[in-house]
């Protein structure tokens, strides 16, 4: 039984790193914190990691297929753009136009009001994953290397947001913002159940923020079912060995393109929730940048390996979490945030070159160039 | 090999596409400026040199950027040693600022062949950090204000000025390329870029020190950057914020168009050359055609994409 357990810490000695990194960071910040341990500073890092998260998941699952994709922030800006137009919730509805090389169109009324808003994030996930769906397609098809054809559809995406939302404006209906930034309770009353959040039974969750929630309901209900399907499984064994996923009859092109679909899908989330929580659409292109290397990092952070075949969506959930962490730390310890960039760089480097240590061990120098 | 010899080369292939793709591009623009303006200034000289002369920090940087595509890496730190190299000899100053702008670019370039050869980490993640390092190092060093001195007389000279009708930064950019093609082509060391980028055990277990190799070939990449960064502080006769940001995508772009491979092993530097000219012709027609940002972006992937699927298709891997 023990020694069970000590294979499986073994077998996951990234996800278990970054877990307990996390813990203890957040425990410190925390313990640092003048209001440590309550709801409102929970509901203001929930928010503060939700959108790296599922960038970090969406880059995830290219990377376990040994692929990488480049465009995970340029479709989360894209997807922002959109949710810019479709989330307004104006009574009566909001009317679409196209203005394209000087042509005026009218596209008639996007509905507003309740069953509007959850069409538009129907629209806006479906985008994200349409999205990655074209990466998959370019990628198999194509037969380019993901690395580069993302690299070029991301500018594309990046363009299409730009078209979108030439400078940052829109807005996001306001209820939806409050809903889906705050905790259980504020939902509960903002969309009018559980007594408008007053139930007895309902009090002791009514602290959890929102967004955690819907963190761990994607990976729940996305993930964990995608990770044990036949389609999932592929996308392992395609990383560990494409040449021997085919010889044993994996449906390898799917699996490729079903890996950068949800990747689009992921992506699509977090650009959703990023343009709620900021009640509007930006195409800051450094911004996406930022979030590609970023969930990079966190995938890298989270235990799973560039190389592909393992690792998993969840490790890079909290390696997303523990490069969020830091920078909360800047803000506790009072250090200039001129020197922020400076550590968060040194943070990463220390990080990767700490788990890198083990090629010291290696005795077979041949071993080193997989 | 008589097939071989009718059919062009798989590596001439795509040189030969992108230079008739340049072709296309001059003679769109040309009849768009023709019909628009009555004019044909992508067809002057002048004109052309000028951009040549634009592209010249770019072709610098992608020729560093080819040495280590070639060993099967990425450089994603280019762009703060651009700017950290340009504000460091900025802040120099006198002779030593060039010198001390090219150490900047060997130093990173140190660091994170170190990190790459030795530790192993992936490059793509090891040269992220560096970059991050980087910025944060010239952020602490500027407070995160545009950098108050100025480039010196040689920099301004050897980026901004002309000899005999010709842009000093051209002959900087020939000087790279010449170099670079002798390495690639002439030297040991070439050989073993070639290697490492195809086999990495093999060409181990072949006698080269590949982890050496690997160290020089980030170390050059690291001096490129830098050397753009001191002409391009030359140029605009001072260092700013976030100068490198635009130079690290189209050079990874250049040097794909080229027809290298971005796995490593295999590409010819005459296609970086012809990639880097392509890229800079596309954005000056796009600016002439007063497009968008939105629009630019578009065109600058698909452009990307339908080069790599005349010529950039991969194998199918089935064994």
């Amino acid at each position: 039984m023990l020694d069970d357990v000590a294979i499986r810490i073994r077998q996951n000695i990234g996800i278990v790193t970054a877990v307990l990194l996390f813990s203890i960071l957040y425990l410190l910040y925390n313990l640092a914190h003048p209001k440590g341990f309550s709801s409102a500073v929970l509901v203001q890092n929930g928010d503060e990691i939700f959108a790296l998260a599922m960038l970090a998941m969406a880059q995830t699952v290219p990377v376990l297929a040994s692929g990488l994709d480049l465009s995970v922030g340029a479709v989360m800006t894209m997807v922002g753009c959109f949710a810019s137009y479709l989330l307004t919730g104006a009574a009566g509805g909001s009317p679409l136009h196209l203005e394209i090389f000087g042509l005026h169109l009218g596209l008639g009324i996007f509905p507003g009001g309740v069953s509007g808003i959850l069409l538009g994030i129907v629209i806006c996930l479906a985008t994200g994953a349409l999205a990655g769906f074209v990466n998959g397609c370019v990628v198999v098809y194509g037969r380019i290397q993901p690395i580069i054809a993302t690299l070029a559809t991301g500018a594309v995406y990046i363009g299409i947001a730009l078209f979108l939302r030439p400078t940052p404006g829109g807005k996001i209906d306001e209820d939806l913002n409050w809903a889906l930034t705050n905790s259980l309770g504020d939902f509960a009353a903002t969309v009018h159940i559980f007594d408008d959040g007053g139930a007895g039974w309902f009090a002791p969750v009514a602290w959890i923020p929102v967004p955690f929630v819907l963190l761990v309901l994607i990976a729940l209900l996305v993930w964990v079912p995608f990770r044990r399907s036949v389609l999932g499984r592929a996308v392992y064994a395609v990383g560990s060995a494409e040449g021997a996923a085919y010889m044993s009859g994996l449906p390898i092109e799917r699996a490729k393109i079903a890996a950068f679909t949800l990747a689009g899908f992921f992506a699509g989330c977090g650009g959703l929730f990023l343009a709620i929580q900021t009640s509007s659409g930006n195409a800051d292109i450094p911004q996406a940048g930022a979030y590609t290397l970023n969930s990079i990092a966190s995938v890298v952070i989270g235990g799973t390996s560039l190389l592909g075949g393992t690792g998993s969506a969840i490790g890079s959930i909290f390696g997303a979490m523990v490069l969020r962490v830091i920078s909360f730390f800047f803000r506790i310890f009072d250090i200039a945030p001129l020197l922020q960039p400076l550590f968060e760089g040194l943070i990463l480097l220390a990080a990767v070159s700490i788990g890198a240590l083990g090629v010291l061990r290696v005795k077979n120098t041949l071993e080193l160039f997989r | 090999m008589s097939s071989a010899s009718l059919s062009l080369s798989r590596d001439d292939r795509p040189i030969l596409i992108a230079a008739l793709f340049i072709l296309v591009i001059l003679v769109a623009g040309t009849i768009y400026t023709f019909a628009r303006f009555g004019s044909a200034p992508l067809l002057s000289p002048a004109y052309l040199l000028q951009q040549l002369q634009i592209g010249a920090f770019l072709g610098i940087v992608s020729a560093g950027m080819m040495m280590v595509i070639l060993i099967a890496q990425i450089d994603l730190s280019v762009p703060w040693t651009l700017a950290g190299a340009a504000m460091m000899a900025t802040t120099i100053g006198g002779p030593l600022a060039i010198p001390v702008g090219l150490g900047v670019g060997l130093l990173v370039g140190l660091i994170n062949g170190i990190g790459v050869a030795y530790l192993r980490v992936p490059s793509m993640i090891f040269t992220l950090g560096v970059n991050a390092v980087m910025r944060g190092l010239m952020v602490a060093h500027t407070g995160g204000y545009a950098p108050q001195t100025g480039a010196t007389d040689l920099m301004r000279m050897l980026a901004g000025d002309r000899t005999l009708g010709i842009p000093n930064a051209l002959f900087v950019w020939i000087a790279v390329s010449v170099l670079v093609t002798i390495v690639l082509q002439r030297t040991t060391l070439g050989r073993y870029v070639y290697a490492i980028g195809n086999k990495e055990a093999a060409a181990y277990l072949a006698g080269v020190d590949t982890r050496r190799i690997t160290v020089i070939c980030f170390v050059l990449c690291g001096v490129a950057a830098a050397l753009a960064g001191v002409l391009l502080a030359g140029y605009s006769t001072k260092a700013y914020q976030g100068m490198g940001d635009a130079y690290l995508l189209p050079s990874i772009a250049a040097v794909v168009i080229g027809g290298t491979n971005i796995l490593g092993g295999r590409g010819r530097y005459l296609g970086t050359l012809i990639g880097v000219v392509l890229i800079v012709l596309l954005n000056s027609v796009l600016s002439i055609m007063d497009m968008p940002e939105a629009g630019r972006q578009v065109i600058y992937g698909l452009v990307i994409i339908f080069m790599l699927l005349v010529y950039g298709r991969g194998e199918r891997v089935t064994s």
